[in-house]
């Protein structure tokens, strides 16, 4: 095969074959990859774990599992453990009896022998099914500087922004290979170039932004490049304590999934842009102002897809991406006291929030536990996303404060505020 | 009649119907319905041209993808991207060729990638066309592409 790259004699031998036929297939996919970028060599991994983002065993993915039966059959395992997204069935969340046949019967029929693969090509634990896997409860928790073979758009734009660890937007399947090989071609956001800022964006709001609006802003105007964001600082702070991390975790999942972005930086606060300030923007970088009248606009913006606009909710999900312990302990507290407020024992409409096994285990262990439970609302590990992922829910009225789960499916958006509102008071 | 000339990212010959997204190509939200649910009996909605799905794509949204020359700017959203694109060329519910006004982003060429190595057939896919191909190119021209990456619209 042609290729541009500059390999080492032993990743050349592994390109003929010295590690076999599919050792050598893995490589000959990241070599035609890393080229297409003129990645001028391979790097090594040296993140501890990895993280992928295909959890799910859906039917139709069939050339998928037989591609993994080959790597498995031809030794080509992971050469470090990981984790991996969110599994798609979880018999806590509500489903009707339709939905539950389809879930099982078809969607998801190849869910038990897909996690068998996973097992056997390196999977962590049982508990590593997760989209937050940086969580300190989960312990997938990069270092700054090191090189991540993952996938999961709104996990490699966390390790990349706010751990500021060194990962491409990579792709399923192409993160795996990198496990495998432990190697990955080295291009884009590896780079010190390729992590420079061709936006600055200028927050101008007179309170604190939505993460999830002022996120899909960004990620709709940049799309792929990296943004350099001033004035957020002022109403998030300069300390990546619990509270930001929560908010850049739902920041940053909006821009990946609105737009492309794979890195962010945050002046006065995210690791980089404390360390190098204004160094980190490219001459003639295009500005974006943002301010109250663009976030109302952008979030006018989003179409509708029910059926019935004026429908009442029949679901709620809160947590895509997976929540952490403090959001898990803030939405209990705001919950329980909207409830009270309103007279209400119950939430009003089926709610379901996602964490980690990792962070729904240790929140059980506290008394918020408890009181959530006593609120109605259902916590689970569940991916909203996959959930919703099937023609059934097309015509289903369900509301989410995620614009990630709003723009891969028909739910509605609404602020946290207005979900809050929406679920503490007597349904329509 | 009008030639562009690109890179070939994997190179191949075709011709095929334009059909064209002037943002960004959210990969999964457009693939996702049709690749699952195209052809199953009752809640399916014979969808074997592979309609988009992509409710934010006004220009794309409920047009049939497959065997279409699907000229984009890059691909957008989720990571699973590149997986979605393999899939559905293992499946020949692709389009017949993707052909990028810019360079083509990390998921998009993983799935091109993937296909010319692991699929049986690989799809056609060109980078670096130019915003002029973007801004000349309409839904239905008829388009031809060269294994040296010069894409002829008519």
């Amino acid at each position: 095969m042609d290729y541009k790259m500059n390999l080492t004699q032993e990743e050349l031998d592994i390109l003929n074959g010295s590690k076999g036929e599919t050792m050598a297939k893995v490589m000959k996919t990241l070599v035609l990859y890393g080229d297409a970028f003129d990645a001028t060599k391979m790097v090594s991994v040296t993140s501890e774990k990895g993280h992928l983002v295909t959890s799910f065993g859906l039917k139709v993915m069939k050339p998928v599992y037989d591609l993994m039966a080959q790597l498995i059959e031809g030794g080509a395992l992971s050469a470090q453990k990981f984790s991996v997204d969110p599994k798609p069935l979880d018999p806590k969340v509500p489903a009707n009896f339709l939905q539950k046949l389809i879930f099982n019967k078809f969607m998801y029929s190849m869910q038990d022998m897909y996690d068998g693969q996973l097992n056997k090509l390196g999977l962590i634990d049982n508990n590593s099914y997760t989209c937050t896997c940086y969580m300190d409860e989960v312990g997938n928790v990069p270092k700054k500087g090191e090189i991540l073979s993952w996938a999961e758009s709104s996990a490699v734009v966390y390790a990349n922004s706010v751990l500021g660890a060194r990962c491409n937007r990579n792709s399923g399947i192409i993160e795996l290979f990198g496990s495998i090989l432990g190697k990955v071609p080295y291009f884009g956001l590896l780079t010190d170039e390729g992590r420079k800022a061709t936006w600055v964006i200028e927050v101008k709001t007179t309170k604190k932004p939505e993460a999830q609006i002022l996120g899909s802003a960004i990620g709709m105007k940049v799309m792929e490049d990296v943004p350099y964001i001033k004035g957020l600082d002022k109403w998030i702070g300069t300390e990546l304590d619990g509270d930001t991390k929560a908010y850049l975790k739902d920041f940053g999942a909006a821009t990946a999934s609105n737009g492309a972005v794979g890195l962010y930086h945050i002046e006065n606060l995210t690791p980089e842009a404390v360390e190098s300030g204004a160094d980190l923007i490219t001459e003639n970088a295009q500005v974006y102002v943002i301010d109250d009248a663009e976030l109302a606009r952008v979030q006018a913006n989003y179409p509708v897809m029910w059926k019935d606009k004026d429908a009442t909710p029949k679901l709620c999900f809160v947590g895509c991406p997976h929540l952490s312990h403090a959001q898990l302990i803030e939405w209990t507290d705001k919950v329980a006291e909207g409830l009270k407020n309103n007279g209400l024992k119950k939430v009003s409409i089926p709610t379901v929030f996602t964490a980690a096994p990792g962070v729904i285990e240790e929140f059980e262990k506290t008394p918020y536990a408890a009181k959530l439970k006593e609120t109605g609302v259902v916590l689970s590990y569940i991916c909203p996303l996959m959930y919703m992922n099937n023609p059934l829910c097309k015509s289903m009225p369900v509301i989410t404060n995620s614009n990630k789960l709003r723009t891969y499916t028909t739910s509605r958006y609404y602020r946290s505020d207005e979900i809050l509102d929406i679920i503490t008071k007597e349904a329509k | 009649m009008k030639q562009f000339k690109g890179r070939p990212v994997v190179a191949g010959e075709c011709t095929a119907e334009a059909l064209v997204s002037h943002g960004g190509f959210n990969t999964l939200a457009s693939f996702q319905n049709a690749l699952q649910f195209g052809d199953m009996p009752l809640i399916g909605d014979k969808n074997k041209e592979t309609k988009c799905g992509d409710q934010n794509n006004a220009d794309l949204y409920n047009k049939p993808m497959a065997g279409k020359a699907l000229c984009l700017p890059q691909t957008i959203g989720s990571t699973t991207g590149g997986m979605v694109l393999y899939c559905a060329t293992e499946m020949r519910r692709n389009p017949k060729c993707m052909l990028f006004s810019e360079h083509i982003d990390s998921l998009a060429c993983a799935g091109a990638v993937l296909g010319a190595v692991w699929a049986e057939e690989a799809m056609t896919v060109v980078d670096c066309l130019g915003d002029e191909f973007l801004a000349y190119v309409k839904d239905g021209m008829e388009i031809s592409v060269a294994m040296d990456g010069t894409v002829t619209v008519k």
